[in-house]
């Protein structure tokens, strides 16, 4: 290669492969941090499957046995059968649907408020919403279970749904009316004209247009009731209601029970699979809308 | 003439009115019987002695006056919650930067480490506390086999006093996804221009990082800096299924002790006594943090005075 011109100075086509070698240099080197890395963050959950997978008499060998051989996939239908897990999922289905129809309806209605509608006292009303955001639940947890407990709703699914159905929690409602506010006030006023009343233009107009948010918002609260462990904990008793959370939590302490160093690892892992699966699923199918409504609530939050 | 006229002859600002509170009506009452209400209870209930099955009696201070000088586990607790707080909050931050500084080059298949870095963060729940009862399991658990893969005997983990809150604090580690990708988000929106214009006037790497990164990032790791210390003081799930606290009190997290004195001994006051005290110390924290904020956030349009 002709490294310098007739000029004196480095050739064109020098400086073009300098500047691709250093670039490629810099990318590999990337590459090379970001490899390891990502083998430690997968491998809990390749360690999970492996073990999910083993025979019970392979979990416990030194060295480890990382591909089981034979695969024993009967080990699911033995996590599944141990105790009546499809009960408990119907239980944690119910919960997380109400919860989630009533999030959405309420939390939505109360930002359309919010955002589009002017009454006396809105704007003082919106800022104790917005501070109830930094309230701590702990604050007005005991004096809400005396309540729920006055009503006779301990020991059922009332106290994990009916909070939903009261405007959510304040971040969401904060989040959708961000994204009400930013579409045009003169939609409002056309539809007006048009003979329409506030429950057509907060149903026919604005929810559609905030389709995303209300996406992003329903993957936040299908997550935290799914993964709800706190309030089951503390409002459910019998086993006919436990949740998916609790019947794990029951099946770790029974499978760690007579001997602590032999738990039936590879049953209480292949539960925790089938427990986490649907949040995974979830995640591949809607990994923008979930990106999305992260970033939201970082950047704009 | 009808009865329907008299909502008719209502001026439109007036029907607006009446819409308006129909629309919050859901979340006024949630608000009232849920938040206000119980916040305000809670306080009254905080001077009491109360065990739910006899009405609560006025101790006036005494359970604010045991907390500091008659209850180790409660210092225990605090000591707890604020040990992991010092190191998983600004550990788990510097590797969440560090994590997305790389992964906002265009490198090969970068989308698909983003996936992997971030998937652990999906999971939540009691299937993920099982999952890393196991890896931090003292002889055939992942953690130790790999340990002992170099030559390093590993400590038995959940089980030694010493370790189980490190060992807690390491798991953090894992589910950092989320403040990766708000650090993602936040990097892509600093303007190339201001590392070309840097890089012209003879900055290097780390002086670009210094100068431009951090500041123009400093938003961000303030809003990763209060939700962490908030979440730190509700961390519950992890410590009541991995530990129950243990060993002895080494992972005694204020909200498992909160919830231990509220609906194990079923004292109520103590435990509302409890929650407002959390709450001063996240009201505190975080208003602290609010306070310092004009010496190292830097809000684009906004001039340091």
């Amino acid at each position: 290669m002709e490294l310098v011109n007739r000029t004196g100075l480095p050739s064109q086509r020098w400086l073009n492969f300098r500047k691709w070698f250093r670039n490629f240099r810099f990318k590999t080197l990337i590459t090379i941090v970001i490899i390891p890395g990502a083998i430690l963050f997968i491998a809990p959950f390749l360690w999970m499957i492996s073990t999910s997978l083993k025979d019970p008499k392979m979990v416990y060998i030194f060295p480890p046995q990382i591909i089981p051989n034979p695969a024993v996939w009967s080990n699911y239908i033995r996590a599944m059968t141990r105790m009546p897990f499809q009960d408990y999922a119907l239980n944690t289905i119910q919960i997380t649907v109400l919860c989630l129809i009533g999030h959405l309806l309420t939390a939505s209605m109360t930002a359309y408020g919010f955002a589009r509608l002017r009454f006396p006292g809105r704007d003082f009303l919106f800022i104790l919403l917005i501070s109830s955001i930094m309230l701590p639940t702990q604050v007005t947890l005991i004096p809400t279970f005396i309540i729920f407990r006055y009503l006779g709703w301990v020991d059922t699914f009332k106290p994990l749904i009916v909070p939903d159905w009261l405007g959510g929690v304040p971040f969401t409602v904060f989040l959708l009316r961000q994204f009400m506010t930013s579409i045009p006030i003169e939609l409002d006023e056309a539809a007006k004209i048009e003979g329409a009343n506030f429950f057509d233009i907060y149903w026919r107009i604005i929810l559609p247009l905030i389709k995303p948010a209300l996406g992003a918002v329903t993957i936040f609260v299908f997550l935290w009731n799914w993964n709800d462990f706190y309030y089951a904990v503390i409002y459910i008793n019998s086993q006919n209601k436990w949740t998916l959370q609790l019947a794990l939590n029951a099946l770790h302490r029974s499978s760690a029970a007579p001997d602590k160093s032999f738990m039936e690892m590879e049953i209480l892992m292949a539960a925790s699979i089938v427990i986490m699966l649907p949040c995974l699923i979830i995640f591949f199918f809607a990994q923008r809308l979930f990106i999305q409504g992260i970033v939201i609530t970082g950047v704009k939050g | 003439m009808k009865k329907t006229s008299g909502w008719n002859r209502l001026s439109l600002t007036r029907k607006e009115a009446i819409f308006g509170y129909i629309f919050i009506l859901p979340w006024l009452i949630g608000f009232l019987a849920l938040r206000l209400g119980p916040m305000i209870a809670s306080f009254f209930l905080s001077f009491t002695e109360y065990a739910i099955i006899s009405s609560p009696h006025f101790i006036g201070l005494a359970n604010f006056v045991k907390m500091f000088t008659d209850d180790p586990s409660f210092l225990d607790s605090l000591r707890v919650t604020l040990t992991y707080a010092i190191f998983a909050i600004p550990i788990g931050m510097a590797i969440s930067l560090a994590i997305a500084m790389l992964l906002n080059q265009k490198v090969p298949g970068v989308t698909v480490w983003r996936t992997i870095y971030y998937l652990p963060s999906v999971v939540s729940g009691v299937a993920v506390s099982t999952l890393w009862v196991w890896l931090f399991h003292s002889q055939f658990g992942l953690i130790n086999l790999a340990l002992g893969g170099i030559g390093i005997q590993g400590p038995a983990w959940l089980r030694d006093p010493d370790w189980a809150l490190i060992a807690l604090i390491i798991m953090s580690f894992w589910s950092i996804g989320g403040g990766m990708v708000i650090n993602l988000a936040g990097l892509q929106g600093i303007p190339t221009e201001l590392y070309e214009a840097a890089s012209i006037d003879g900055a290097n790497a780390w002086q670009r990082f210094w100068r431009i990164t951090i500041p123009m990032l400093s938003p961000v790791l303030f809003f990763n800096l209060i939700m962490g210390v908030i979440e730190t003081f509700q961390y519950f799930t992890n410590a009541y299924v991995m530990t129950n606290g243990g060993p002895g009190r080494s992972t005694l997290f204020y909200n498992l002790y909160l919830f231990q004195n509220a609906f194990r001994y079923y004292k109520m006051g103590y435990a509302s006594a409890l929650a407002w005290v959390m709450f001063l110390i996240i009201l505190v924290l975080t208003l602290t943090i609010f306070k310092s904020s004009p010496y190292w956030v830097y809000y684009e349009g906004l001039r340091k005075r």
